[in-house]
């Protein structure tokens, strides 16, 4: 309950209501990715949002400056959706099969509708009998007015010191 | 063990037949990666960074090099080092960063300290060292036994009787000048990079990296994107020069050359850039044919180039510009390091371009490396079929009359060779 601390006694269960529905929204989307279902995952971006995965073991965050491994725009985040629809994104094919788990989900900051939003995941990967582990934290900025919410930016930074399964063929 | 890997050959070449073939055994047995590991790891020039990775006086890097943790960096007076990351008194790693800045080093295990020129550093109180200790050099970190660099690549050799390294990049360093020429006030390395696994054999991504061959089958989805973009541009411009196919570089060095469709950030235009772009572009083209005239001038705007330096370094210039290295963990598992270099005076725009263009492609995130590394692994988990089938075939463009295409196999020939001569010399 640290998000709502700072908010007045009166507003505390609103912060929490508010949690609650962003909750929802990222176990959906968790589910979504769970199952595949990659075209309605990109549904659930805001026209002109970003996807990035910045380096690991640094704490280089400018997409600008240094090199991450993924750092989307909305129309190379489309395309990359696209890709993994082809049999010819052969990394996925056959596809992996992945879970997706979240926590530890706080809201850090809340301005014009828009909540800035951390979470832990862990994400499985399973293929030919290879298990690939993915941890670390989600940062989002969500907007809440819109029904349902709309993703504006997603940043996942991986808690690990270097990508040791390799790729980044799913989304994490 | 040595007979064992001469006996039968592993690289088999017939010119009359037109048939160049490996065996699968190169790629999966132990006692071949203990073999590289001394007749190529320990004697060959191996890539350990760029000068811009230290750029200051007393910065330092940590890296695993050739199976040794290394530290590479710059004393007060800005004078480039490598030293083997182990302290002279027990062992242990003195330096546990990856980067940062320091007078000196210090092992946490006893506080021995050393000045970052390497010399022991420590005051202990009379009676505990004899002055072998202070100036004698037995208590000093150890140097890398030859360090050496090229237009800012540097390199370690653990043999101290290796040729120079200019003589040993022979070819390659011409290829090099085409990478470091490209802004006047020199290349840097972007960020800290990329950091990954790859679970198949290191020659593997050797092979991969130099091979045209693969290019549509494995990156349709890339060339889809492209066009999806309208960043595919077939037609190139400077038709004067013709990019030459490939070119066998000596010492197992090769590079192909070639006219590609995706945009470079050094000056080569697609619409994807967008329009405000083009006069940016053509800007830095226009500059680079003043400075080194038309047809290099051209050439370095307009053809991608892939270069391996023999055994395990890349410089791909191509939708970007990237430095990989990997290193083998067992026969099926490599540690790869890959790395953006830019302009070092590259402005904010034209150096997000340039990232971004990276990733369109390459890395564990892009869209088309990926598929490099499943390729990788699956032909790893093919070779358990070894027993059946043994033999790679690396034979394309073999019976060509005239010079090898990029697309041929030539250059892994190259590569082949070298691999082979090495082994066969110590064995």
């Amino acid at each position: 309950m640290n998000g709502d601390v700072s908010l007045p006694p009166t507003r505390r269960s609103d912060g929490a209501a508010l949690r609650g529905r962003i909750e929802d929204f990222l176990y959906l989307e968790a589910e979504l990715l769970d199952e595949w279902k990659i075209e309605e995952w990109f549904a659930l971006f805001a026209e002109g949002a970003t996807y990035e995965v910045p380096p690991t073991g640094t704490d280089e965050h400018d997409p600008a400056t240094s090199l991450f491994y993924i750092a989307d725009d909305y129309v190379r985040l489309r395309e990359r959706v696209v890709r993994l629809t082809k049999k010819e994104a052969h990394s996925e094919f056959p596809r992996s099969q992945q879970r997706h788990m979240i926590s530890n989900v706080r809201i850090t900051g809340l301005l014009d509708g828009v909540a800035d939003v951390s979470c832990n995941f862990v994400t499985y990967r399973a293929k030919r009998g290879v298990v690939d582990t993915y941890y670390g934290k989600h940062l989002y900025r969500i907007d809440v007015n819109a029904e349902p919410f709309r993703i504006k930016s997603k940043r996942s930074v991986l808690g690990m010191d270097m990508l040791y399964p390799g790729k980044l063929t799913i989304i994490i | 063990m040595d007979t064992i890997l001469t006996t039968p050959q592993m690289v088999v070449e017939d010119r009359g037949r037109h048939l160049f073939r490996v065996a699968r055994r190169a790629f999966t047995d132990e006692a071949v990666l203990e073999a590289e590991r001394r007749a190529i790891f320990d004697r060959c020039w191996l890539y350990l960074g760029h000068s811009s990775e230290i750029a200051g006086n007393c910065d330092f890097i940590t890296r695993a090099v050739g199976g040794r943790e290394l530290i590479f960096n710059r004393d007060r007076v800005g004078a480039v080092h490598a030293f083997l990351n182990t302290c002279p008194h027990r062992g242990a790693m003195v330096v546990r960063e990856k980067k940062g800045n320091a007078l000196s080093f210090r092992c946490f295990y006893h506080g021995w300290s050393f000045n970052v020129n390497g010399r022991f550093a420590s005051r202990f109180d009379e009676g505990n060292y004899g002055k072998e200790h202070y100036g004698g050099g037995c208590a000093d970190l150890a140097q890398v036994p030859r360090l050496e660099s090229y237009r800012d690549f540097w390199f370690v050799n653990f043999d101290r009787n290796a040729v120079s390294l200019s003589d040993y990049l022979a070819g390659a360093k011409e290829y090099i000048d085409l990478v470091a020429d490209q802004a006047e006030a020199g290349m840097e390395v972007v960020g800290s990079g990329q950091q990954y696994i790859i679970n198949a054999n290191w020659k593997l991504l050797a092979e991969n990296s130099i091979d045209a061959f693969h290019g549509f089958p494995v990156h349709s989805t890339y060339f889809d994107y492209l066009k999806t973009l309208g960043a595919l541009r077939m037609e190139s411009t400077g038709s004067h020069f013709s990019a030459s196919g490939m070119h066998n570089l000596g010492n197992g060095h090769a590079v192909i050359e070639y006219a590609s469709p995706w945009g470079r950030p050094i000056a080569r235009w697609v619409p994807s850039m967008g329009e405000d772009k083009r006069p940016v572009m053509a800007a830095l083209r226009e500059n680079l044919i003043k400075r080194f005239g038309e047809e290099r001038g051209t050439r370095m705007s307009e053809f991608s180039r892939n270069m391996l330096i023999f055994p395990n370094l890349v410089i791909n210039d191509i939708m970007a510009i990237t430095i990989r290295t990997f290193m083998p963990a067992a026969p099926n598992k490599m540690t790869v390091s890959a790395w953006a270099l830019g302009a070092r005076d590259e402005d904010r725009d034209l150096r997000k371009l340039r990232l971004f263009n990276f990733l369109e492609f390459l890395g564990p995130g892009g869209f088309a490396t990926p598929d490099d590394q499943e390729a990788l692994e699956n032909c790893q988990r093919g070779y358990q079929n070894l027993r059946e089938v043994g033999w790679n075939d690396i034979s394309k463009g073999m019976p060509r009359q005239g010079p090898p295409m990029n697309d041929d196999e030539e250059q892994m020939r190259c590569f082949w060779r070298q691999w082979r001569d090495r082994i066969g010399a110590v064995s």
